[in-house]
């Protein structure tokens, strides 16, 4: 399913952090949760993704540093800081009024 | 995995990564965390069974398209879209722009021309007094273009042998300006102070040039390379002025006089250092920042050219002559002179190949019109040449009218040459370069020749 640009964008901010509270993660990996979650629905143009880590760093939501992967090659990983920590909250709290505004709406259209 | 196909693919990812580098947006640590995950990417596909150019294709289009991607870099890092100049990148992919050593040679070279123009101070000549100011004037080329001679012999690593015939101009030079029994204040000394460093510029243009000015392309990049000097030079100086006038306002504020700090040591020894400083950041930045000279040209030209238009115009309809007084063949000198260092720089930024344009025919019509008024104004002043007689202050302001007129004339024609797709631009640019040197030979005429021609009044 396409979601549009607009809800993708959206969207983004609160899955990345919500997969960096399980724990510390780079780019690729993320990106392998989100479709994971999303039974391959949710799909993210994979290069998009690195914008959005870079804001959330720049806002102090996360934080990076370079490790190195597997194979030997520098990788940067990204983990929740505290602030980031209290943003995931709040965009929980966002999202579940939405949740439950539509819902609501669309319970009454299915009773009716 | 065969080492063939890794090969392969290697060379794929480096040819990715290099469009990926061109984007200004997108940095190298940037283009190294992409590249993991995209090799992350392939070795996953490759597990799930794709061969590895497939999987290589797939993941390029997952990561999406570059112009998309790097929009959105742009967003997150506007800044990067200001090519930064101090701020040094840390860049592997591209090739560093300025060593440390070359840092430490144009420092020490600095701070040498700043300690050079206060040697005479220790012989009882200072920089404000009257008494010595002539003495100055003459010598001011010597306390700093040595050293920016001396800076290009070093970078472009001339051979020292050829490095002693570019002291030479300097040593003659210096000696002929002193030696010279000037009579105080007279005109020949004047002359040959103003037009010293015209003539000693060219040496330094063929330390720029490495000791090939004969070798074409590359002097052109000295015509660009002056250009920027002297906008790089101006800022400098807008704020060496910035900073005189804050220590001017604080010493004044604890009651003390500091004007011999500002006028003794600031002024002259900035002024002097900040030659060395503006070129080399002009060698620096000549690959990161667009240049100035250009634009200001494109800028100027129409406003130029408009200028000249409704001065004829005005002239044609009020039938006012020309007022002849000794400054009107100076302002018509500087007029031809200003002309063509519009033609000069437009040409340096200009594509040869690229087809004639509008801009191609105003640039035309702006030599023209200069002409036209030069040509009023020689008519004005010739009538009257005969009745004042030769002084040298008339000879050499007529002689450089006479080397522009030639230069803009010649320009003209194969400007017109250009436009009718007859000559090619190449044509233009090369005339334009091979007459450097007239200029400065003229001057250095006027330097040595017109001081004992006019028996040093």
């Amino acid at each position: 399913m396409d979601l549009g640009k607009d809800l993708v964008a959206a969207s983004s901010t609160p899955l990345v952090l919500a997969i960096l509270a399980e724990g510390e993660s780079y780019g690729y990996a993320i990106i392998k949760r989100v479709r994971d979650l999303s039974d391959g629905h949710l799909l993210w143009t994979d290069g998009m993704l690195y914008p959005v880590l870079h804001r959330l760093e720049r806002n102090g939501l996360v934080a990076a540093k370079w490790g190195s992967s597997s194979s030997g090659r520098r990788r940067k990983y990204y983990r929740l800081t505290k602030a980031g920590r209290a943003e995931l909250e709040t965009e929980r709290k966002r999202w579940q009024m939405v949740d439950e505004t539509l819902h609501r709406i669309w319970m009454k259209t299915c009773l009716a | 995995m065969s080492a063939r196909s890794d090969h392969m693919l290697d060379e794929q990812i480096a040819q990715w990564r290099a469009y990926l580098r061109r984007r200004r947006a997108i940095d190298a640590p940037d283009v190294e965390e992409l590249e993991t995950h995209l090799r992350d990417q392939v070795s996953a596909l490759t597990q799930a069974g794709l061969a590895e150019d497939e999987a290589f294709l797939v993941a390029v289009k997952r990561m999406g398209s570059l112009d998309a991607l790097s929009r959105e870099f742009a967003r997150e890092h506007s800044e990067r879209l200001w090519k930064q100049l101090v701020i040094a990148a840390d860049d592997d992919a591209a090739p560093k722009t300025v060593s440390r050593t070359e840092t430490l040679v144009v420092f020490a070279l600095a701070v040498a021309a700043a300690i050079a123009i206060k040697i005479p101070a220790l012989f009882g000549l200072e920089v404000g007094d009257k008494n010595d100011e002539a003495f100055y004037a003459r010598n001011a080329s010597f306390f700093v273009l040595p050293f920016l001679t001396g800076y290009f012999a070093w970078k472009r690593q001339i051979d020292p042998r050829h490095r002693a015939w570019l002291a030479v101009p300097f040593i003659a030079a210096a000696v002929a300006v002193n030696a010279f029994p000037f009579t105080r204040g007279s005109h020949t000394e004047a002359l040959s102070a103003l037009h010293l460093p015209i003539a000693l510029w060219l040496v330094v243009g063929l330390a720029y040039l490495g000791g090939h000015w004969l070798e074409g392309g590359g002097r052109m990049d000295f015509v660009r390379f002056s250009g920027e000097l002297f906008i790089y030079y101006v800022l400098i100086a807008l704020g060496g002025v910035v900073l005189t006038a804050f220590t001017m306002m604080m010493f004044k504020a604890i009651g003390m006089t500091p004007d011999w700090i500002a006028q003794d040591w600031m002024i002259p020894c900035g002024a002097m250092g900040a030659v060395l400083v503006g070129s080399w950041l002009v060698e620096a930045k000549q690959s990161v920042i667009e240049n100035m000279a250009p634009v200001l040209t494109r800028l100027f030209t129409p406003l130029f050219t408009i200028l000249l238009l409704v001065f004829l115009a005005t002239m044609a309809w009020t039938g006012r002559p020309i007022d002849i007084k000794r400054e009107v063949l100076i302002a018509f000198d500087l007029l031809l002179a200003m002309v063509v260092g519009l033609v000069l720089y437009s040409a340096s930024a200009r594509d040869p190949e690229a087809q004639p344009n509008l801009f191609d025919r105003l640039q035309l019509l702006l030599i023209a019109s200069a002409l036209v008024v030069d040509a009023v104004a020689l008519a004005a002043i010739a009538s009257r040449i005969s009745e004042f007689g030769f002084t040298p202050n008339r000879v050499a302001v007529l002689g450089e009218n006479l080397i522009l007129l030639v230069n803009l004339t010649w320009s003209a024609w194969l400007y017109a040459g250009f436009l009718r797709g007859r000559t090619p631009f190449r044509a233009l640019e090369a005339w334009q370069t091979a007459y450097l040197p007239v200029y400065s030979i003229w001057a250095a005429l006027v330097v040595v020749l017109f001081p004992p021609l006019f028996a040093y009044a």
